[in-house]
């Protein structure tokens, strides 16, 4: 049976292209669900897929002591969703890179409920986003920490660059905690690139176009500054990059 | 070869510098000592075009050209170069592609045709064996991660790397240990001494100066030249501080 039609009214869903997704929502309507056992790893890099629409939706439970890295890039030229799901048992680590990179009409997003539900766990994402024209970009994330789950450690960092005035970026982190021995930061920023990161590239000698296109891709490629096997996701964000910049 | 007449300039509508006169002829060296605020680092900063250190009077004069006139991009590709007091960390760029990007940008300025992956690399490795630089630290994000004295040691890899004709060079001995002290100074004068270069070295101390000795020493004290002299005036306010020996 396949799962009811998502609407806006559903907070989730609150920035989704239903239209562009009802005539594929069959083939996304189940998530996919990874378990990482107890004290196992897990480092996945999600490619972007050359369809208009491209939907992940990812159960993932972890384990006591188990880790997963997840790097993805968002880059749907119609619509892209990112949806991770993870539970999280004692001393368990998650961490998520994700960067949207848009332009045109497109809507790319990554909606995240992470539930730390043993103590000790840790839990980073790190979400950047960069959009042209008339492109939205969206992060929801909620992190959920459990009665019990104490000396929980959870990190949200969202920030994003628009390019034109008509691009729009969300982000919406979001805590609901039921114990008392926690640290949980979240920051977002919508912004413009550091000044004296420009500075210095231009007295190096970058015209200001050229330094401003270094530091944007510096922007995305910190992302995947501690993957293994980045080489892919790296030449994949550039592109994009060029597509979009 | 720089030619600093009665300078003023303000940052956040605040007098910094109140007519720095200053000659640099080529194949010299000069330092600029003075006490904390004097405005030596906005001397630096505005010989290099940073934005927000407003020149309100005075010229400058590089080479026969207006620098004032010229963007921070042109007065690299003209063979200016900051060392900066507090390199800037760019997390997501690594140094060789920093690098190799800026090199080329001032060689398409002049004129010079772009260097290979392969040629930059191997001018990049020797200027950090040169400098005692693990080469490998190139491969890291601009200056994330490294020590007070790693930065400075990159910024004279960038300096080897670049081959300026005339080099600020803002308390690049800040941070360093006695022995990078040393290499440091063995790196300016090998990259900076010749005829047709100059160098204007800012530093609170006299001791790299004994390792880059300089032709000339001037004293900045509150956006003023107010003495000039050699390497003795340096030794001289090691000894005495900057308040007893403008006295």
């Amino acid at each position: 049976m396949t799962a009811p039609f998502p609407t806006r009214r559903q907070e989730e869903w609150r920035y989704a292209d239903l239209d562009a997704l009802k005539p594929v929502w069959e083939q996304f309507a189940e998530p996919v669900t990874l378990t990482v056992g107890a004290g196992e790893s897990l480092e996945e890099v999600w490619l972007p897929a050359a369809e208009d629409v491209r939907v992940r939706r990812v159960h993932l439970a972890l384990g006591a002591g188990a880790k997963a890295r997840i790097f993805a890039l968002n880059t749907s030229p119609v619509y892209g969703r990112i949806e991770l799901d993870v539970s999280l048992d004692e001393s368990a680590e998650f961490e998520l890179f994700g960067a949207n990179i848009g332009t045109g009409v497109s809507t790319n997003e990554f909606v995240t409920n992470v539930r730390h539900i043993g103590a000790g766990g840790r839990s980073r994402q790190t979400i950047r986003s960069v959009l042209n024209e008339k492109a939205v970009g969206s992060y929801l994330g909620k992190v959920e920490v459990a009665r019990g789950a104490q000396q929980t450690d959870g990190e949200q960092s969202v920030k994003a660059m628009l390019l034109d005035r008509g691009a729009t970026a969300n982000c919406k982190p979001e805590l609901e905690i039921y114990a008392d021995d926690v640290k949980c930061a979240h920051g977002a920023s919508v912004g413009e690139l550091d000044a004296m990161q420009i500075f210095y590239a231009e007295s190096r000698g970058m015209d200001p176009a050229s330094a401003r296109a270094l530091l944007l891709e510096g922007f995305v490629m910190l992302l995947w500054d501690t993957a293994k096997d980045a080489d892919d996701i790296r030449e994949a964000a550039r592109e994009a990059l060029r597509r979009v910049v | 070869m720089l030619d600093i007449t009665n300078l003023h300039a303000t940052v956040a509508d605040k007098p910094i510098l109140t007519g720095v006169s200053l000659h640099v002829p080529a194949g010299e060296v000069h330092a600029i000592m003075g006490p904390n605020g004097a405005g030596k680092s906005t001397l630096g900063y505005v010989l290099a075009g940073r934005p927000g250190y407003e020149v309100s009077d005075g010229s400058v004069s590089f080479l026969g050209h207006d620098l004032l006139g010229m963007e921070p991009h042109e007065r690299a590709a003209a063979g200016l170069f900051l060392g900066f007091q507090y390199p800037v960390e760019i997390p997501g760029i690594s140094y060789l592609q920093f690098l190799r990007e800026s090199l080329n940008s001032q060689r398409r300025a002049r004129g010079e045709p772009d260097l290979s992956g392969g040629e930059f690399i191997k001018l990049a490795r020797e200027q950090a064996g040169l400098l005692g630089m693990d080469a490998e630290m190139l491969k890291r994000p601009v200056n994330v991660g490294f020590s007070g004295g790693e930065k400075k040691r990159a910024e004279m890899v960038q300096m080897g790397i670049m081959q300026p004709k005339f080099a600020v060079l803002d308390e690049t001995d800040s941070g360093l240990d006695i022995d990078a002290l040393r290499i440091v100074g063995e790196g300016i004068n090998r990259i900076m001494r010749g005829a047709g270069k100059g160098v204007l070295l800012i530093t609170h101390y006299e001791r790299l100066l004994e390792h880059v000795r300089p032709d000339r020493v001037h004293v900045l004290q509150a956006g003023k030249i107010t003495r000039s002299g050699d390497i003795e005036l340096a030794r001289d306010l090691e000894r005495e501080g900057y308040a007893e020996a403008a006295a």
